[in-house]
């Protein structure tokens, strides 16, 4: 049976070192939730909270509605993938899958029976006899889950299950827990700071920073919605370029003097919240809704510094003055002349923009 | 150590004959041993400053041996010594080997203070605790198995235990096994806990099969230390039943004349066992499975 959870206000501190600041959050059953964020966020800390393998300074893990905060790992019927795969070295891979269900003193014929059926999940039954030095890393990778589902859990934990396999092998392996949980319909928490997992497998994405939830929220709401610029930057390749600028006033209305246009203004779409003239502001533009032109024909412009064709798509990342990074924009078939080093002009659609307070809280964001 | 296939040849022959005179000079006391075990005490004593010393030549007998046995009651000691070594290297594995896993692999209070307490354990000879751990068991109620069965000694002088027990636990092979220890993912035993593993089913079945190498070092050690136990036993076990192999050596150090055919033929044969021992031991110092586990 796949299982809920309820996080409730959990923290954990090392000495005097807070890493989980205060996190809550309910996860339905048969969810697949992914936790993103940079290293050292307290991502894996609290997957390993939920595991049972760190203890919880204070607030509530529940299961199911039963607290489980003093349980050992086993008892919370859990599976876990690690990020090293940690096979045990001196067994064989059916060894391994079966371990689990040997300590919990199972009969041999039952063993036999559920170990041959995760092989055979895992297309593994030609491997059953070696030795996971004798695995490549793909083949290790799915022991890995098969140790994880024989004694199927109530939650699949995974903690950055792929950053160890090369990039074609991690595409196929993303795509192969997919199907495992279309197939298992398990509850699944998935550790990761690459975002593109984080996009393909999630249901919801949770994106933490510093200990702290930053954003819960399926991958599309996180992509078109970003509630802070810290979200926005994080989800999204390329990244989101930002301009920064301060409130100012335009005939049309209400604008923002932007720093790299000198000052200029562009005027905002209304149903913005007050904000004082002469405060911070931050747009945030999607590569997708920018486009380059000639220099004449807009208020900003810059060098290209970079092109990267990808094949199907091709990014210029635009230097503009006064903007710390800078900005991609998605090339239409026409623009593929550009070459690096060049002058050009860049426009965006104001509509479509994100834009950030002075603290990066979003104040509005548009859909696109 | 082999020399590199790549360095140039004057190279390699300098380091084969530096190999082969170190191997030359820690030969040397050991094939002087084995010839002078098979001469008569003259024929010792006319060899010892010619190139025959180290060659078996000349007359050859094997009475020395002979007398090894039926003067130096030397079938009794062996396997008093035997004896102490299996069990005490036996004990000392588990003892060692279960404090280092909590050492290196458990979280508890007071961790920290028990590994200095080890440190600061691995630099007392034990020279310097001798004398008191003399007096200390002279005084402990021991076990007898005399002729009348079962019974409570007052000391545990003489007995086959004095010379086990307090070499069980031993710092230093502590700190071997928690060396070894630490160095395995510590992912092991977070997967087997998530498995339903109590924290000794993690030392049984993930942390001794991955260990092997610092098991077979531990008990080359041990064995070895407790094989050439002297300075204990000679102040332990005055009488001869417990007697161990290397103090029952003294009975050939007669106050007259000493016998050196018969010492050196006593000496060879308590060097023999161990010899085997490292043989059948050695290829487990060569490799190390643990690794193969973990991301490649």
């Amino acid at each position: 049976m796949p299982a809920s959870l309820d996080l409730c206000d959990i923290r954990k501190s090392f000495g005097s070192t807070e890493i989980i600041k205060g996190v809550s959050l309910t996860i339905a059953p048969g969810e697949f939730i992914v936790f993103v964020g940079p290293s050292g966020c307290g991502k894996s800390t609290l997957l390993r909270m939920i595991a049972g393998l760190e203890d919880i300074t204070s607030g509530q893990l529940r299961f199911d509605d039963v607290v489980v905060n003093d349980w050992d790992p086993a008892r919370r019927r859990i599976g876990m993938v690690f990020q090293s795969y940690a096979l045990y070295p001196h067994m064989s891979v059916e060894q391994n899958i079966g371990f689990g269900l040997k300590l919990a003193k199972k009969s041999k014929a039952e063993i036999m029976v559920r170990v041959d059926q995760a092989l055979s999940v895992l297309q593994l039954t030609p491997l059953r006899h070696h030795k996971p030095s004798q695995l490549s890393g793909g083949q290790r990778q799915r022991v890995a889950i098969g140790r994880a589902i024989v004694r199927n859990p109530n939650v699949f934990l995974f903690d950055e299950p792929l950053s160890n396999l090369d990039a074609a092998l991690r595409g196929q392996m993303r795509m192969e827990i997919g199907k495992l949980h279309q197939h298992l319909k398990n509850t699944v928490i998935y550790v990761t700071h690459d975002q593109v997992e984080a996009m393909t497998l999630a249901d919801r994405i949770v994106v933490f920073e510093g200990g702290v939830i930053r954003q819960v929220g399926t991958p599309v709401e996180l992509y078109d919605h970003p509630a802070n610029r810290f979200v926005a930057g994080f989800i999204g390749t390329p990244t989101m370029g930002f301009l920064s600028g301060r409130v100012a006033a335009t005939a049309q209305g209400e604008g923002v003097a932007l720093d790299a246009a000198g000052g200029q203004a562009i005027t905002l779409p209304g149903d913005l919240r007050r904000v004082a003239h002469g405060a911070a502001l931050t747009l945030g533009l999607r590569p997708e809704h920018c486009v380059v032109c000639p220099p004449d024909q807009t208020m900003l412009s810059g060098t290209v510094v970079m092109l990267e064709r990808l094949g199907a798509e091709t990014f210029a990342f635009i230097d503009l003055p006064a903007t710390p990074a800078p900005v991609a924009v998605r090339l239409d078939g026409g623009e593929r002349s550009l070459v690096a080093g060049q002058r050009t002009g860049l426009r965006f659609d104001i509509e479509r923009a994100h834009i950030f307070d002075a603290d990066g809280n979003s104040i509005s964001s548009s859909a696109s | 150590m082999r020399p590199s296939q790549h360095s140039s040849l004057p190279l390699r022959l300098a380091l084969y004959a530096l190999m082969v005179l170190l191997a030359v000079v820690f030969m040397f006391p050991f094939l002087f041993m084995l010839v002078s075990s098979l001469k008569s005490n003259d024929a010792i004593f006319a060899d010892v400053s010619s190139w025959r010393a180290l060659l078996p030549v000349g007359p050859l007998t094997g009475a020395n041996y002979a007398n090894a046995f039926l003067r130096g009651n030397i079938g009794h000691y062996l396997a008093n010594s035997v004896l102490i070594t299996v069990v005490s290297v036996g004990l000392g594995l588990v003892v060692n080997s279960l404090a280092a896993f909590a050492l290196a692999r458990l979280e508890w209070r007071g961790k920290q203070v028990a590994l200095t307490l080890l440190v600061i354990l691995l630099v007392v000879p034990f020279e310097a605790i001798s004398v008191p751990l003399m007096l200390l068991v002279a005084k402990l109620p021991g076990i007898g198995f005399g002729g009348d069965g079962v019974h409570v000694v007052r000391s545990w002088l003489d007995t086959l235990y004095v010379q086990v027990l307090p070499f069980v636990a031993n710092a230093f092979s502590i700190y071997l096994f928690h060396q070894f220890f630490r160095d395995i993912p510590k992912d092991f035993d977070d997967a087997a806990y998530v498995d339903g593993a109590t924290p000794l089913q993690v030392y049984i079945h993930i942390i001794v099969p991955s260990s092997r190498p610092v098991f077979a070092t531990v008990t080359i050690l041990q064995a070895l230390t407790m094989w050439n136990q002297y300075l204990w036993p000679l102040i332990a076990v005055p009488g001869e039943g417990a007697r161990p192999l290397m103090v029952g050596m003294q009975q050939f150090f007669a106050a007259r004349q000493t016998a050196w055919g018969e010492v050196m033929a006593y000496a060879t044969l308590s060097t023999v066992p161990v010899l085997i021992a490292f043989v059948v031991f050695q290829r487990w110092f060569v490799r190390s499975v643990i690794g193969s586990g973990v991301k490649g």
